[in-house]
């Protein structure tokens, strides 16, 4: 039985995440393979073959996939898939675009965001932005699955797969990539930090999301936000934590002029130790928060970075 | 050009689910139910694009039983110029729901098929992608802005670092962000329109495809419950409380 976990990379490096679905790769069981789908992404591929419980590494480098659009991507996934039981890919962006469409072109569901693995066809996902945990058995030939992250412990990178190159080259000919507005940011990725700093609408604006960069630059920490933030314009699409943002779960979440709506909730509640500071008491993010300041965010977290 | 938009009639947003005491399933009995957020947003860009003249059609189309009629009303009362209800009682996988909606697309031949990213039921995220495979379309999903030019529309999609922005031949299939577009509350003269526009029913079973579920629900179970903490008084009281209780700052 073998399986195929695509990583997910920006061409230059590997994406911590991919560590992750490959443990849940490892809790299916079965000779596991890395597929690294890219354009000039010999880092990539060399980075891959250390991560350990990796067998192979099949590498896809070619223009086609530089973009690693889902027409092109999952044409090259689904060409590999004869041989393997279980597809499975990160429940980020990449493999939320592409991956239904692998499903598809194999006549089969895919079973979305799973965050523990019961057998070979049986999974377990958070379902009503996660209010409700669901297990369902696949009863499919195929699974195509994403996995989120959240659920699994890294697997470590000593390892040494074998590095195959395959010359598949699809384009689709139907989208082309046009450009990216990337962010660009010294701190740690949202999804791999151990804590996390989120403001929300009681930030009032994008220009106070600075008094969060000195608590973040003494904490190591990531930022991120609520949707209510990033509609109005204070900071970027990419910070939203939520159901249908970010989904993290650090050592250490703080919550700041957050109320914890449930779709909030959804994307951070699994955090092993929550703060909340907001001035409203009756607030239902206090109902989740380890430890809360009710108290004005303006007057606590000046204090807050003078005290760490 | 024709614009097809795919809606789910879901548990409304601000109710929190309960999950049934035998764990078979959650309990949606007397909950309010309303249009999937992503798929307003949907309805919102098709009208939007028919305002801009760019569309001439707006159609939304529902899978569901009767009671999906409600949103697809609202759809109509939103602007879509018709609907269409396939009725089915089962719960789909969103691989069925796709292969009835390729149906669809083959009979309606739309330029541009908007749906939501997700469905805040499932949390599945794969319809529109499915139904891309299946009708062989380019897909620009998670879409905050489109753009249609000529024989091709431009989509800007939120992705994990930023944006990125795609070209896609028409016709395309787009799934909506949060961003896209604020929907528009319906006025009451429109509501009471929307009871007059044409609303066509059909059966799932007419459609000839195997409908058959590719999963078995095995349970369905509460997550673990955070117990609410503590409030302290003081920023230093927190520090001391992460750093010594918490152990998570040094
Ligand atoms: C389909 C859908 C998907 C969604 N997905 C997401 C998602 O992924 N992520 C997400 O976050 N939301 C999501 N939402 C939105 C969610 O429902 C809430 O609207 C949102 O989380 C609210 O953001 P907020 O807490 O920042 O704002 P509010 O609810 O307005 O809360 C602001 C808080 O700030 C506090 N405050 C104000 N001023 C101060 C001050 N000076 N000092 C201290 N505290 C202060 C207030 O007391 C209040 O509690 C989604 C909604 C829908 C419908
Ligand atoms: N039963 C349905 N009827 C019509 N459209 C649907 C249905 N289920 C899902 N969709 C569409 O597919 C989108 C994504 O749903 P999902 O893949 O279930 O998360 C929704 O926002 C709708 O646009």
């Amino acid at each position: 039985m073998s399986i195929l976990v695509f990583a997910e990379h920006d061409n230059n490096e590997l994406k911590s995440d991919t560590l992750k679905t490959v443990a849940a790769a490892q809790a299916i069981g079965g000779d596991i393979h890395l597929l690294v789908a890219g354009s000039n992404c010999s880092a990539v591929a060399e980075q891959a073959a250390k991560v350990n419980g990796v067998s192979k590494v099949l590498v896809a480098d070619n223009a086609a996939y530089e973009h690693q659009l889902a027409e092109n991507v999952s044409l090259l996934v689904t060409d590999l898939a004869a041989d393997y039981e279980h597809i499975l890919a990160t429940a980020l962006t990449t493999g939320k675009n592409f991956m239904p469409r692998v499903a598809a072109m194999l006549d089969v569901a895919q079973i979305s965001d799973i965050i523990g693995v019961e057998s070979a066809d049986t999974f377990v996902r958070p379902i009503y932005a996660g209010n409700a945990i669901a297990t369902v058995q696949s009863l499919d030939s195929k699974k195509v699955i994403t996995v989120r992250s959240t659920g699994f412990d890294a697997v470590a990178t000593d390892g040494n797969a074998e590095v195959v190159n395959i010359d598949n080259a699809t384009d689709a000919g139907t989208s082309r990539h046009v450009s990216d507005e990337l962010t660009v940011s010294e701190r740690p990725d949202l999804g791999a930090a151990s804590v996390v700093i989120s403001g929300g609408r009681g930030m009032q604006n994008g220009d106070n999301f600075k008094l969060l960069d000195g608590i973040a630059d003494k904490l190591g920490a990531a930022i991120g936000a609520s949707r209510a933030a990033v509609d109005a314009g204070f900071v970027a699409n990419d910070m939203q934590v939520g159901q249908t943002g970010k989904i993290v779960a650090p050592d250490l979440y703080i919550a700041v002029g957050i109320s914890g709506a449930i779709q909030h909730l959804a994307g951070m509640k699994d955090s092993k130790v929550i703060v909340a500071i907001n001035k409203d008491a009756e607030a239902p993010i206090f109902q989740v928060a380890d430890y809360g300041i009710v108290g004005d965010l303006f007057d606590v977290l000046p204090e807050l970075e003078a005290k760490l | 050009m024709k614009v097809l938009v795919p809606i789910k009639r879901v548990i409304d947003y601000n109710v929190k689910v309960r999950v049934k005491a035998d764990n078979t399933n959650v309990d949606l009995a007397n909950v309010k139910m309303a249009i999937n957020p992503f798929c307003e947003i949907a309805v919102e860009e098709a009208v939007r694009l028919k305002e801009a003249g760019t569309a001439t059609e707006v159609i939304a189309v529902s899978i569901g039983d009767k009671s999906c009629q409600e949103q697809l009303r609202t759809a109509l009362a939103l602007g879509a110029d018709r609907a269409i209800q396939i009725e089915t009682d089962q719960n789909l996988d969103s691989l069925n729901v796709a292969k009835l909606l390729q149906k669809v697309v083959e009979e309606e031949q739309p330029q541009l098929i908007i749906l939501g990213k997700q469905s805040i039921d499932s949390d599945n995220n794969q319809t529109g992608q499915m139904l891309a495979a299946l009708t062989g379309l380019p897909q620009g999903t998670f879409a905050s802005e489109v753009k249609v030019d000529g024989d091709k529309v431009n989509v800007t999609r939120e992705v994990d670092g930023g944006l990125q922005t795609v070209a896609l031949n028409l016709p395309a299939i787009v799934t909506t962000d949060l961003r896209l577009n604020e929907p528009r509350y319906a006025s009451l003269p429109n509501i009471m329109k929307a009871k007059r526009k044409p609303l066509d029913v059909k059966s799932a079973a007419d459609f000839g495809i195997d409908l058959s579920p590719r999963s078995t629900l095995l349970k369905v179970t509460p997550p673990s419950e955070r117990q609410a903490g503590i409030v302290v008084e003081t920023v230093d009281e927190l520090v001391e409380k992460l750093k010594n209780e918490a152990k998570v700052i040094s």
